[in-house]
């Protein structure tokens, strides 16, 4: 049956994180965007408190979708400060086995708060993944990691503020290509591992973004994540790499949601503003008799709408145990540029009060932009989406 | 167990004759009667009235719509036609209205009725209608003119909505009302299959009696909306159809030595189309679920109608631009689609589920 209501017990987790948007975000929203790199401990340890509480809780169902949209609506950067394993716990979970999902994640709710990143970006590899360069040697009982990676999500947080751990990848055998990449769980304190720089952003700035170098980083055996074998037989891609194209489809419709909150966001911002002039949407009425400015809001709201709806189905297949890659990357795809195009439409409408940081619609226009790049560009979505369009594979389709 | 059946239909019936019916103008009545005995409007009405007593649904309507478009627009239109009147009156009617006039589209042969909504001018409004509607003595004086009537040169019985008030009602009008004529049939872009109708009313009687829903009157607003989810799930049918053929021949169309699909600029105007039908008949079922729960969706319902349309058109034109000169010809059926996907942004009214 085709249904669109949620149960009640998963609409209270719902209304339970945005009252928490609404109370503990937004008051210090623009704070924390003009005082980046500053940790908001409070907030950090009132989330910590609340962590067993169905606010923060991930999640891969349309529950958990909703709830993220909730928390985005109050602020998109601090939801990425929200302590927990995140990336590389999706990461550990989709690739991991029974015991290292309990050696990582088992005692991760215990103690002070900690965070878990992924690592995936170089300098000279972005949307190639696969043109990785860092390095892991075995040697003997261990792996000697060596390379750089840039652009890891809260790794400040993860490696230095907490005992957490990232989720690193890295080629075992560079000439197998995709087979050679594998990936590896670093924790926190380990030596040869160093934070270096925190980038300053367009936007999401209450989130940390940072540089992690590994110089003859050594990690016990047992750290990597899937199999250590390199299958070169297996052309079309390993287990490995599969490993992670499966976290992105776990977790592209949860970026999917997070644009949808910082949309709604801005949506609702245009919507009331417009009420308090007075101005009312006419909905119903055919398209030539209505306003430009009618017509845009029109816009705006059907494709957040349609980009929702992706979204929630995608969340849905997951909880069902159906394979959902093309539908994760239609909904990731879709946000993305549903995002852009509603905040950017936003902060024109709106005029001088959409560009002024009196209000916080500029500054949703810079922390949406985050979601058509990350978890993969618009453009790369785009082929991934074609690719699973036409049933074609990564040679097929370049 | 209805899809399977509409699928194959659509699939294996209406597939094989679109294209000759689009050339003619002529729908087959025998493709209509095989239509009609799947009991797509009469499996709605009660039992009591002769119908098959299944629960009207707006969610099953939009899968039934998308999947009869998908196998052509003006034979999906036709043979749903008489919805537009039977559903109105199922859902608003008087109860002496329903019995009155519901049994007539439980018959095992095709009852052709229709609706009268548009007119024929610029910055038409659904909601200020220039035809109105006089009360006088026993009985309502229309006046006003219509056009986009499907079926009106044989339709035994048109619901004619007219302005009254601050309202708009709705009006059974039987054929050969006095002060009713039915004009020439309309030449249209598209939907060249389906036989619509411009009609004038000039002081045109009919008894109290004959407004729907008698003294209450009716809930347009109810009947835009099911109509606005009929058409948006008709609109993702046409447009699938003309996905699914471009696709396939961008896999199999050779330029410069491979598939033109292996290109991004073709692959990533598929995937957009691609996104676009699936988040526009996510939209429609969003809309038919609010109106299957007896809830206001004109919000929901206006929304998604006018995505659907825009979506229409930039579907059904991609595909005549990814097959080329090959999509403007009549030997393949994109330029049809065009024609087709191209109507929605005028249709109003002119379906429902």
């Amino acid at each position: 049956m085709i249904d669109f209501e949620l149960e009640p017990e998963l609409a209270k987790g719902v209304s339970a994180a945005r009252q928490f948007a609404e109370e503990q975000l937004r008051p210090i929203s623009r704070y924390y965007d003009e005082h980046e790199h500053e940790n908001p401990d409070e907030l950090i340890d009132r989330m910590w408190e609340l962590r067993r509480e169905n606010i923060f809780s991930l999640g891969l169902d349309p529950a958990a979708g909703l709830r993220t949209e909730e928390l985005c609506w109050g602020d998109a950067g601090l939801y990425l400060c929200i302590p927990g394993p995140a990336l590389g716990g999706a990461a550990v979970f989709s690739s991991g086995t029974k015991e290292q999902i309990g050696k990582f994640l088992g005692n991760f709710n215990e103690g002070r708060p900690k965070w878990g990143a992924m690592a995936m970006t170089e300098p000279h590899a972005g949307s190639d993944t696969a043109a990785i360069s860092t390095t892991a040697v075995r040697d003997g009982d261990e792996w000697v990691l060596n390379g750089e990676k840039i652009f890891v999500t809260m790794g400040k947080r993860a490696l230095e503020d907490s005992d957490g751990f990232v989720v690193v990848w890295a080629t075992v055998d560079k000439s197998a290509g995709r087979a050679g990449m594998k990936s590896f769980v670093v924790p926190a304190g380990t030596p040869g591992m160093r934070v270096e720089k925190m980038e300053k952003k367009l936007g999401i700035r209450a989130s940390d973004t940072v540089t992690i170098v590994f110089d003859d980083c050594r990690i016990p055996f047992d750290h990597i994540l899937g199999s250590p074998e390199v299958k070169k037989t297996d052309k079309a891609g390993t287990k490995g790499f599969k490993g992670a194209m499966a976290t992105f489809d776990a977790t592209r419709p949860i970026v999917a949601a997070q644009a949808l909150g910082i949309g709604r966001a801005a949506l609702d911002f245009v919507k009331e503003e417009l009420e308090r002039q007075g101005i009312t949407i006419r909905y119903g009425v055919p398209r030539q008799s209505l306003t430009a400015l009618e017509r845009d809001i029109m816009d705006m709201e059907a494709s957040y709408k349609a980009a929702k709806l992706l979204t929630l189905r995608a969340l849905w297949m997951m909880s069902q145990l159906q394979p959902n890659s093309l539908e994760s990357s239609m909904a990731k795809t879709k946000a993305g540029l549903a995002i852009t195009k509603i905040t950017q439409k936003a902060v024109e409408i709106m005029g001088p009060l959409g560009y002024s940081r009196k209000y916080l619609l500029e500054k949703w226009m810079r922390d949406g932009k985050i979601n058509d790049i990350f978890e993969g560009t618009g453009q790369i979505n785009m082929l991934v989406t074609a690719r699973r369009v036409l049933n074609y594979s990564r040679e097929q389709l370049k | 167990m209805i899809m399977s059946m509409v699928r194959e239909f659509a699939g294996d019936e209406i597939r094989k004759v679109y294209r000759e019916c689009d050339e003619s103008g002529e729908i087959p009545g025998g493709l209509v009667d095989t239509a009609w005995s799947m009991g797509l409007v009469s499996g709605s009405i009660p039992e009591e009235f002769g119908g098959g007593g299944g629960d009207r649904s707006l969610i099953t309507g939009s899968l039934i719509g998308e999947e009869l478009a998908w196998g052509d627009l003006s034979i999906a239109m036709h043979v749903l036609c008489p919805a537009l009147f039977a559903y109105p009156v199922l859902e608003m009617g008087t109860e002496t209205q329903k019995k009155e006039l519901l049994p007539m589209f439980c018959c095992d042969t095709f009852r052709p009725a229709s609706a009268a909504l548009i007119e024929p001018r610029f910055g038409f409004n659904p909601y200020a209608l220039s035809t109105n509607a006089r009360s006088d003595g026993d009985d309502y004086v229309l006046n006003g003119d219509k056009c986009y009537v499907p079926l009106a040169a044989d339709a035994e019985l048109i619901l004619v909505y007219a302005q009254q008030g601050d309202g708009v009602q709705g009006f059974v009008v039987e054929r050969g009302t006095s002060g009713l004529k039915i004009g020439e049939r309309e030449k249209n872009m598209g939907i060249k299959a389906l036989a619509t109708y411009e009609l004038s009313l000039k002081d045109c009687r009919v008894p109290k009696y004959s407004r729907l829903g008698g003294q209450e009157g009716c809930d347009f607003g109810r009947v835009l909306n099911c109509s606005r989810v009929a058409l948006s799930a008709m609109a993702v049918g046409v447009a699938r159809a003309a996905f699914e053929y471009s696709r396939d021949y961008a896999k199999e169309r050779v330029a410069f030595g491979e598939p033109i699909a292996s290109r991004q600029a073709i692959a990533f105007m598929l995937a957009e189309m691609a996104i676009e039908i699936d988040a526009t008949r996510l939209m429609t079922w969003e809309a038919a679920w609010k109106l299957d729960r007896g809830e206001d969706a004109t919000r929901e319902a206006s929304l998604v109608k006018a995505y659907a349309d825009d979506m229409a058109l930039m579907v059904t034109d991609r595909a005549v631009q990814i097959l080329g000169g090959h999509g403007y010809v009549r030997e393949h059926p994109v330029e049809l689609w065009l024609r087709n996907g191209r109507g929605f942004y005028a249709f109003d009214g002119m379906a429902i589920v």
